[in-house]
């Protein structure tokens, strides 16, 4: 069988004596857009913490590419240039402009020529329906168009992988379609993402394989993320997506 | 009140200016040098200098200058260490001012949030780098405004430089009283020549302070 891009391999978590993640297991192919859903606090976004070593863990390894990713490692910011990460809370940094914010790690950390990197991110900037927002500050747009700033400033890096921490919990009804359009674009062109989300319809149209989070264990894993929201195959996560009806 | 006097003290008071400010300026600048070190040190939570910047800062907070003065001035020569006046004065500033400094800058990194290093770190920043390019600039501007409140009070501070015989100000004034007992007068070019020295900071102040802060929070 061919290696996976993303494997966690036993992954343990734990705040002193309270375990967020027990020994998990999870790999992610190259193109395949895992969505992980569960209750609070079930460590969903614990564990993308976790892939690329934001958190100390306390057993267990994930790998990208075969290549360990860990928080002490010499390489680790090498690591995390292959991991993109987009926050619930987008921050973006206050004092740059959108395009500054975009332009910060390209030309800071891969130190990519500016006029190639700005072209790059006028165009993704474009993609997203915000070119001509490159100049104002964070603090001029919806919650919403800062998080799909969030997005291009995190694909600019050209990540192997990204990684979507409930992205659309912080935005309104209407900004949360907006959002969701982009990550769906992204994964027709066949980015490889772990997205973790509470937006069940979306889970259910993005979804390669869905996997169900609780209390730090898989309880419930699908290749057929329409025949797991129809009929899950546990009675947990049958009560879990039981909640989400009105 | 008597202004031909007034006007033939000008010259006193300008020379008292100017020495006021060469080593105010040089111990504000200190003061900031010293800050930021400190600052720096503590919200990296570096092992060791963090404790000597914490003891440095609590020293030196709470202890007069006046008490600083004296001891840098009168006491080192006992020890056969001796300091110029002027020298003395620039180091008790600077020495005052950069426990001052320390928590002012500080503060300001820890209105930062952690996040902010964080998001900066998952686009592949060494936290130096999220230091320096995110959270560093932040950090400065937010504490513009405590910045600029610590300058004048450090060039308030140079008032007790009489005690050790340096000719500012506050010297020449109560030299001029004691000779000449013109006393409204004296006082009176004393208030005029602070507020010269004191208005242009604070106007400057607020001048950075805008345009550091626009892109954050605004017009």
């Amino acid at each position: 069988m061919e290696n996976a891009l993303l494997e966690i391999k036993g992954l343990k978590k734990a705040y002193g004596e309270h375990i967020v993640l027990d020994g998990l297991d999870l790999a992610v192919d190259r193109g395949e857009v895992v969505v992980v859903i569960g209750p609070s606090g079930c460590g969903k976004s614990t564990l993308l913490r976790c892939v690329n070593a934001l958190e100390d863990i306390q057993g267990g390894e994930v790998r990208l590419n075969g290549e360990p990713v860990r928080r002490d490692g010499k390489n680790i910011s090498q690591m995390r240039q292959k991991i993109g990460m987009v926050f619930q809370s987008y921050d973006l940094f206050p004092h740059k402009t959108i395009l500054e914010n975009i332009l910060l790690a390209p030309t800071k950390v891969q130190k990519r020529p500016r006029p190639e990197a700005e072209s790059e991110a006028l165009e993704l900037l474009a993609r997203v329906g915000l070119a001509g927002r490159r100049d104002d500050y964070p603090r001029q747009l919806s919650g919403g168009q800062k998080q799909r700033v969030a997005i291009v400033r995190a694909l600019i890096m050209h990540p192997e992988i990204l990684l979507l921490d409930e992205i659309t919990a912080a935005l309104d009804p209407e900004m949360v379609h907006e959002v969701l359009q982009v990550v769906l674009g992204l994964a027709r062109s066949g980015s490889t993402m772990l997205i973790v989300t509470h937006e069940m319809a979306f889970a259910r149209a993005i979804a390669d394989r869905v996997v169900f989070l609780e209390d730090g264990h898989i309880v419930e894993e699908s290749r057929e993320p329409k025949a797991f929201f129809d009929r899950p195959a546990t009675d947990r996560a049958r009560q879990f997506l039981r909640t989400f009806e009105y | 009140m008597d202004f031909e006097v007034m006007r033939a003290y000008l010259p006193l008071y300008r020379d008292a200016l100017l020495l006021t400010l060469r080593v105010g300026w040089q111990g504000v600048l200190l003061a900031f040098f010293i800050g930021v070190v400190c600052a720096v040190i503590l919200h990296l939570r570096l092992p060791v200098l963090r404790q000597a910047a914490a003891v440095y800062i609590e020293f030196f907070r709470n202890t007069p200058l006046l008490v600083q003065l004296f001891f840098l001035y009168f006491a080192l020569p006992k020890v056969g260490l001796r300091v110029g006046a002027e020298l003395c004065g620039v180091l008790g500033l600077g020495l005052l001012g950069g426990a001052y400094m320390a928590e002012t800058i500080r503060s300001g990194l820890e209105s930062v949030t952690p996040i902010q290093s964080e998001s900066a770190q998952s686009l592949g920043m060494t936290r130096m780098q999220a230091f320096r390019y995110v959270i560093l600039p932040q950090a400065v501007s937010r504490s513009v405004p405590g910045l600029v409140a610590n300058v004048i009070f450090l060039l308030k501070e140079t008032s007790v430089f009489s005690t050790i015989s340096l000719m500012d100000l506050m010297f020449t004034a109560k030299d001029l009283i004691g000779m000449y007992a013109k006393t409204m007068e004296c006082l009176t070019l004393l208030v005029v020549f602070y507020l010269i020295m004191l208005l242009p900071v604070s106007i400057l102040g607020s001048f950075v302070e805008r345009r550091l802060r626009h892109a954050e929070f605004g017009p």
